[in-house]
């Protein structure tokens, strides 16, 4: 070869190179439970940021280039969500929408301050979270204080004078939800009658049952997820319990009915007013469904998410995330969810919880339809 | 006293599904000496068949409830005991005359291909099949209102376990191939010697061993109404203490190990917390064995000369 043809050579690697890096997209994340007893929530955050990445890049995209989107799981697992949270950060991605858990968000938000990435995540309500006064995190969905209020005013005009027990899982989501609802109860002078926790991932509450049954409780506040709440539920109806079982946010998916069957029936939980209802997110929700997906749950909270960043980044003018932070924090953001607006600490301003019921035929909705929004 | 005796079905129940595990492991230690870490995930195997093939049938229009137990048993023991036997003679026959840690290893590996193989396969998702059987009995109700509650899917499980046991005692006790379990048990050289098929008679105990787990996973599936990749591990940790604690080698050993653990478990969450129930029972394991090194019905091993 000679010496033209080789300078040619790299003359031309070069510049493919440089077209490359001109050409490259802009990947941001999307982290949670993606395998697991939780995946049915990982698979709802990440519905919405595959949605949300199409929509947008059929809309010309982000600052001239496309988006590109990276998943990452944790299992809910906090060791695998700090070493995701650290794949992410050393990746260079400025933006994680993320995660599920409260006890996956919270030790990833430290490896994303370090490792300079801004996290919103759409769907973890420990109050820890945000408390901490992280400069890169922000919440999109309400927290357990104040959806454990809104479980406790629902109990003490529901069931006064009944028997309350109030069981947790032990996790820091179930924990946290359970103990916020304890107080309120107690605070309003509402003493439970049984308050006890349980391993996550555990199938057999026959024995816990049968401690309901004796104790003629009329209704059983449960920490924790879908799954346990689900087999709690259905060992209740073998055992001839009628007692009713409440839960917090982690219920709202179809995955629930499926583990119980009609025995669904009556059962309640806390979550944010029907997002699939507002006027703000009709048309979007129609999109969705044309693929075949149903926009439960955190879905639409994923895709406000990546919204809030994207606005914030348009303004802006750069990816960096401390300056998108600083824009973030001083305005006010139009997203499916309605306009979007957040404290100092990263907290969503104005939430509201409402009680929602599931029926026979395995669908939810909200009790007091209208109230919230 | 009616919340004791509700609060002893759940134990026993519980303590029927540890057993029927528990009885594959005491078989193969009884018999080859190793202890078979893969039986948990072949229960988990079993289970997953069970799931599928009841799906299976409910998809081409079968809905009358006993039919399908019946066939989802007989589909389930017979591929799970496939799977039992080829992953002894891919994982465990080759390394018989090797040292004694390298089958013991073969089979840890062996039960993280076997989760693994399913979670790819299945997915990493919890399946959750409706309630198949429902409905149950008041058996009493006192005077404050405490009915206690036999369900007819608890039923099942009871009696699937002591029928099975009780053939499997049969097998063992009365019959030719029960003969030369128990001659491979004591001496396999001489078995053979004697013209006992060595490799077969170990061949068909992994089968036995794997067609109970099936079951244990069918009745896992029926009881709780879900599976998922990697129940196969707690369950299989539990069920090996099991036969531990009723001294492993010996099978009516193994049910009472089952039992043991089932009730302390579900007595301590009834009377003492639910938070410590795991390690109540494996205190108590760790009790019995510094009274009993062999367990509660184990023989202690004579050195052969």
């Amino acid at each position: 070869m000679t010496p033209l043809k080789l300078i040619g050579l790299a003359l031309g690697a070069s510049i493919a190179l440089s077209t490359a890096a001109f050409a490259e997209d802009i990947t941001v994340a999307v982290a949670g439970p993606m395998t697991g007893s939780e995946s049915a929530f990982g698979r709802q955050l990440k519905n919405g940021a595959v949605q949300f990445v199409a929509d947008a890049n059929a809309a010309g995209g982000l600052l001239g280039k496309k988006l590109a989107l990276f998943t990452g799981d944790d299992a809910c697992d906090p060791k695998q969500a700090r070493s995701i949270a650290e794949k992410i950060a050393s990746d260079g991605i400025p933006f994680v929408a993320g995660h599920f858990c409260s006890s996956s968000s919270i030790p990833a938000s430290e490896a994303y301050a370090d490792g300079n990435v801004l996290q919103i995540t759409p769907a973890s309500t420990n109050p820890l979270f945000t408390e901490r006064k992280l400069w890169n995190v922000l919440r999109i969905c309400g927290r357990d204080d104040q959806q454990g209020v809104v479980a406790a005013d629902y109990i003490l005009k529901n069931f006064k004078g009944k028997n309350v027990a109030i069981l947790n899982d032990k996790t820091t989501y179930g924990k946290g939800l359970a103990d916020e609802t304890k107080k309120a109860l107690n605070k309003a002078g509402f003493q439970e009658k049984m308050f006890e926790s349980y391993n996550k991932g555990d199938k057999d509450f026959n024995s816990i049952v049968s401690r309901l049954k004796r104790d003629n409780i009329d209704l059983v506040y449960v920490g924790g997820y879908h799954q346990e709440a689900g087999l709690i539920l259905r060992q209740m109806r073998d055992q001839g319990l009628k007692t009713i079982l409440m839960a917090g946010d982690a219920m709202n998916d179809k995955e629930f009915a499926s583990i119980t069957g009609p025995l669904a029936e009556g059962t309640l939980f806390t979550f944010g007013p029907d997002p699939r209802n507002k006027p703000t997110a009709k048309a979007i929700v129609e999109e969705f469904r044309k693929n075949g997906v149903d926009p439960e749950g955190y879905t639409l909270y994923t895709y406000a998410a990546m919204q809030v960043w994207t606005e914030a980044v348009k303004k802006a003018g750069t990816t960096d995330p401390q300056k998108v932070m600083q824009v973030i924090k001083a305005g006010a953001w139009d997203t499916v969810l309605g306009k979007l607006a957040f404290d100092e600490k990263g907290d969503i301003k104005a939430i509201d919880y409402v009680v929602y019921k599931w029926d026979a035929k395995g669908n939810y909705s909200e009790l007091d339809p209208g109230k919230g929004t | 006293m009616d919340y004791f005796f509700q609060q002893l079905i759940n134990g026993l129940v519980l303590g029927s599904i540890y057993g029927l595990i528990a009885i594959g492991y005491t078989m193969v230690y009884g018999i080859v000496g190793m202890i078979n870490f893969a039986h948990g995930d072949i229960f988990m195997i079993g289970g997953f068949i069970a799931l599928i093939t009841f799906l299976v049938l409910v998809s081409i229009g079968l809905t009358f409830v006993p039919v399908i137990l019946l066939v989802v048993l007989l589909v389930s023991m017979a591929v799970t005991a496939l799977y039992g036997w080829t992953v002894e003679r891919i994982a465990y026959r080759p390394l018989r005359q090797s040292f004694r840690l390298a089958p013991m290893l073969s089979a840890i590996g062996m039960s993280f291909v076997l989760s693994n193989f399913s979670q790819v396969a299945q997915g990493a998702r919890v399946k959750p099949i409706p309630p198949v059987i429902t409905g149950g009995y008041t058996l009493h109700e006192s005077a404050a209102g405490f009915a206690v509650q036999l369900s007819n899917v608890q039923i099942v499980v009871v009696v699937t376990t002591v029928v099975l046991l009780a053939i499997f005692t049969w097998l063992v006790a009365r019959t030719r191939f029960g003969r030369d379990m128990r001659a491979c048990e004591q001496d396999q050289t001489m078995a053979a010697l004697l013209g006992v098929d060595v490799d077969r008679t170990i061949s068909m105990t992994f089968v036995i061993g794997a067609a109970l787990a099936a079951v244990a996973g069918m009745m896992y599936l029926l009881y709780y109404g879900l599976v998922d990749f990697f129940m196969g591990f707690v369950a299989g940790i539990k069920a090996f203490t099991a036969a531990v604690l009723g001294g492993i080698g010996s099978l009516p050993g193994a049910m009472l190990g089952g039992l043991a653990i089932g009730l302390i478990e579900t007595f301590w969450s009834a009377y003492c917390s639910v938070e410590y129930k795991d390690v109540a029972a494996f205190s108590i394991l760790i009790i019995v064995l510094i009274f009993l090194p062999t367990g509660l019905l184990g023989r202690p091993e004579v050195e052969k000369v």
